[in-house]
């Protein structure tokens, strides 16, 4: 039974890492950009909910607390890549990679000067409830974390495949010249999408917060959900869910049946193992080109 | 003895047979022209040759040697050299810097006594640069040396591709689409380089190309090929002439014949 | 205008290109030989620091600047520097003469056996294959604590040498100028790979690989070779900074330190030996003058914790955004406007927009 619980705490953190590798894709997907700050983006996102909600702060209802933050983030999202990303245009992509990783460091500085650095708990209804079946015991945050992952996966999958705004941003991703070509407003989409992917961010941080306390250096997890998007295949949204749910299960299961330092180091082997022998991760979307 | 044969080389991808069953021979020292629509799977030919793409099926034979066993950085050190259609110059380094490149092969020094910058090593930069020289005169290349190819107008990146080639001191020199895109006079030029490299340089060429009158000046033989399959082989007035090749290119004018 | 007026092929291939440049980069020289006794023993300690840091950058852009390939995990060898280094003169009384050297070859070779499986991968693949390089080497120090001492750290000796001690309390100065010299080493060696055949096929490999594979260069060779000679002189740089710190931990090579050091190369300009120098600087002396500005201007403010990574991605981000090739490359502007004065031409660096294509088909 044993198996079950780790079962569920494994595949709720990787929902959340899953959540944060899609943030991620869905940057990569639309203008192949990497995007480093997406843990911290993450964070923000907890973080702004925290600063809302919480009795030392704000002390807003939750479910009034959670629609704001979607909607700041969304439009953080939004300011970053039309004022600041946009300007990368043209450019080599490690240069986005730095940008976003310097981007990460002011947003942690950010977050410490308000919030302090000691670690908060989220004030949220649904934290520490719990239920049993048999003598299992499930937590309430577990399973909106999972209920309320697929339901995002599913709707972005449908939102690319069907709609116009997705195929559009599906083209200016593969060709820009060509999109704009289409008369596709390329820049506008590109920010849209990070205002879609700070949206996602801030899900994934309410989620995690609602079962873990947060500091700003929380962020840095975003190095293990960059992990699960490149084993998942980069560029395939549910191959970052797939990816991020993988590595959410290795962890609890390894530190259970592997000596403590040894179950650190699994993710991470698992990832130099597949980049080794499928490089392009598993629902890769890599073709040949033609010279 | 032919220099270079292919015998039914067959490459598909996927769905697509970009390659079907094509043979020919290479005499040493000619000038051989591949000619046909967009898409005839001429480019593929040289991609094979460079060994970016493995064959499906089919042997190449290249002086005496089975080109299918060498790998892509091999195939220089065979003496093959080649141009790229669209230009693969080093944007970021100067057009001496590329053609130095292109001494890869015959290079003596090991990384040790590069680091240590042994006088070996400097006797040995000095040959490469002369013998770069010598590329850039016959190019007329002098204004250029020191400029980075990021700054160059196209006419010049061609040429410098084309230097770069001849700066391995190849057997084989195989030019992709050498005249595209340069203006009239730019094309004479090419035309005249590569009568000096089959006749002054005794290199044989295999040359991809679209502009008739250049194949028509400079070539021994010609070979048409249309969808990956051979249509004609011969001089180039033979293959000119040949009704498969020009129904190729401007179709079979059935309907009007009333 | 300065014109400079070639009359032999020595003139591209010697080290430096004409008596004037020859001359400013002596008295460079000079200046920092002489530079403990003008400057007091703290600075002499962080001017040290500074060469360590610049060690370490001229390793990673050897292989970021000049191969063209990433990695956000390069403090793991310097790890391996440090920490082969003081097992070989505490476990098996090597000199340091010996074992700092070895301790370097070590961390090449540990590169060449990382490079080798990941050899086909690119951009993205291979730079988190690295960050995981980078977490793994932490998470192993710890594992291998018998040897590392693990989380309690290792205690490095003071340096020994022609019957000398060397060390950071004792003899700053010597340690100092012994930094330097082994920096010195390090840059001839590194400019020497830049003029020769192996430098050239470096930066074919960064620029074309399809092109270059065509001029007959072994793609996953060069990238390894220049792995493992990046991780090498990175692991010199972990072994001189073991000394330097005295006890060092397995946090003292953290992700973050990795992460750093990529950010202090494009700070300093990617592609120049000088971007690493100047990067160097801006890390190693950011805290001293973020504390020099609020004493001097806010002196109500306390300082906040982690200010120092805050405004070191402040400088990033306006580096990246108004100067991609770094101080560096805005110093090479600066002269370049005077060396061509009146001719210089705005956009004479400017670097070809190229719109994206994706990458996904290669």
């Amino acid at each position: 039974m044993d198996v079950i619980q780790l079962i569920i705490s494994g595949l709720s953190t990787g929902c959340v890492y899953g959540l944060i590798a899609m943030g991620f894709v869905l940057i990569y997907k639309a203008t192949e950009a990497i995007n480093f700050a997406q843990g911290d983006m993450m964070m923000m996102g907890a973080f702004i909910t925290l600063g809302l909600t919480n009795s030392d702060y704000m002390a807003l209802p939750f479910w009034i607390s959670v629609p704001i933050t979607i909607a700041l983030m969304g439009c953080l999202g939004y300011l970053l890549d039309s004022l600041i990303i946009r300007r990368m245009f043209g450019q080599s992509q490690l240069a986005v990679v730095i940008l976003t990783i310097a981007l990460g460091f002011v947003a942690r500085f950010i977050a410490g000067a308000i919030w302090g650095h000691e670690p908060q708990s989220l004030e949220s209804p649904i934290a520490g409830e719990y239920f049993k079946i048999s003598n299992i015991v499930i937590g309430v945050p577990e399973i909106w974390i999972i209920l309320v992952t697929v339901f995002l996966t599913a709707v972005l999958f449908l939102f690319f495949a069907k709609t116009k705004l997705g195929v559009a941003m599906q083209a200016a991703s593969q060709n820009q010249m060509a999109a704009y070509y289409m008369g596709i407003p390329v820049r506008r989409i590109n920010s849209l999408i990070w205002a879609l992917s700070g949206i996602v961010a801030a899900i994934a941080g309410i989620l995690f917060a609602s079962k873990n306390a947060i500091d700003p250096a929380t962020g840095l997890l975003g190095i293990k959900a960059f992990a699960a998007a490149v084993i998942g295949g980069l560029g395939s949204l549910p191959g970052a869910l797939l990816g991020g749910l993988l590595i959410g299960l290795i962890e609890p299961f390894a530190s259970r049946y592997l000596d403590g330092d040894i179950a650190r180091l699994m993710p991470y082997l698992v990832l130099v193992l597949i980049l080794v022998f499928r490089p392009h991760g598993i629902l890769s979307q890599v073709q040949k080109k033609k010279v | 003895m032919s220099f270079l044969k292919l015998k039914d080389v067959t490459l598909q991808f996927g769905g697509v047979t970009a390659v079907d069953n094509i043979s020919f021979e290479v005499e040493e020292g000619e000038v051989f022209s591949l000619v046909g629509p967009n898409g005839a799977g001429k480019s593929t030919i040289f991609n094979i040759l460079s060994r970016f793409y493995k064959p499906n099926n089919g042997e190449i034979i290249f002086d005496g040697k089975n080109l299918l066993e060498k790998q892509s950085h091999e195939v220089a050190s065979l003496g093959i050299a080649r141009t790229f259609q669209n230009i693969e110059l080093f944007e970021q380094a100067s057009v001496l810097q590329n053609l130095l490149v292109a001494r890869q092969t015959h290079r003596t020094s090991n990384a040790l006594s590069e680091m240590l910058f042994l006088p070996s090593v400097k006797k040995e930069e000095y040959r490469h640069r002369l013998k770069v020289e010598k590329v850039i005169d016959f190019l007329d290349l002098q204004a250029y040396r020191e400029k980075f190819i990021s700054g160059l107008p196209y006419g010049v990146r061609k040429i410098v591709e084309l230097g770069r080639a001849l700066a391995i001191e190849p057997k084989l020199l195989l030019l992709d689409e050498p005249a595209s895109g340069l203006s009239v006079e730019e094309t004479q030029d090419v035309a005249f380089w590569i009568e000096d490299i089959k006749k002054v340089m005794g290199i044989t060429v295999l040359m991809v190309e679209h502009d008739m009158n250049l194949v028509t000046s400079v070539s021994d033989r010609v070979m048409a090929l249309a969808d990956g399959k051979k249509l004609a082989m011969g001089s180039p007035e033979e293959v000119k002439n040949h009704p498969a090749v020009i129904e190729a290119y401007l179709g079979v004018s059935e309907e009007f014949e009333k | 205008m300065r014109v400079i007026f070639k009359k032999s092929y020595e003139a591209d291939i010697r080290l430096f290109k004409d008596g004037v440049q020859a001359f400013w980069y002596l008295l460079l020289l000079v200046i920092a030989v002489i530079l403990p006794f003008l400057i007091n023993e703290y600075w002499v300690g962080e001017f040290s620091l500074m060469l360590i840091w610049a060690i370490a950058g001229m390793g990673l852009m050897l292989l970021v600047g000049h191969t063209g390939q990433a990695s956000l995990g390069h403090a793991a060898f310097m790890a391996v520097g440090a920490y082969s280094n003081v097992i070989m003169q505490n476990n098996f009384n090597i000199p340091f003469i010996l074992s700092l050297p070895l301790s370097g070859i070590l961390a090449g070779l540990v590169g060449a056996c990382i490079a080798l499986p990941t050899r086909k991968l690119h951009g993205i693949y291979m730079a988190i294959a690295t960050i995981a390089i980078g977490v793994l080497a932490e998470d192993l120090i710890v594992i291998l604590e018998p040897w590392t001492g693990g989380v309690g750290g290792i205690f490095a000796p003071s340096i020994k040498l022609f019957g000398l001690d060397f060390d950071r309390y004792n003899n700053v100065s010597g340690l100092y100028w012994l930094i330097l010299a082994i920096t010195v080493l390090i840059v001839l060696g590194y400019k020497n790979i830049l003029r020769s055949p192996l430098g050239r096929s470096f930066a074919a490999v960064r620029d074309s690989e399809i092109s270059a594979q065509a001029m007959g260069v072994n793609i996953g060779k060069t990238r390894t070779l220049s792995f493992a000679i990046s991780c090498a002189i990175t692991g010199i740089s972990g072994a001189l900074m073991g000394h330097f710190s005295y006890v060092f931990t397995n946090e003292t090579f953290n992700i973050v330190i990795s992460i750093n050091l990529l950010l202090m190369i494009v700070v300093g300009g990617v592609g120049f030996i000088h971007g690493a120098f100047l990067g160097a600087m801006v890390v190693t002396f950011l805290p001293s003058g973020i504390s020099f500005t609020r004493d001097a201007f806010f002196s109500d403010f306390h300082i906040i914790p982690g200010i120092e990574s805050g405004i070191f991605g402040l400088i990033l981000i306006v580096v990246i955004l108004f100067e991609p090739m770094g101080l560096y490359g805005r110093w090479l502007k600066f002269k370049t406007y005077f060396d061509l004065f009146p001719f210089y031409r705005k956009d004479m660096f400017r670097r070809q927009k190229t719109y994206l294509k994706t990458e996904r088909t290669r």
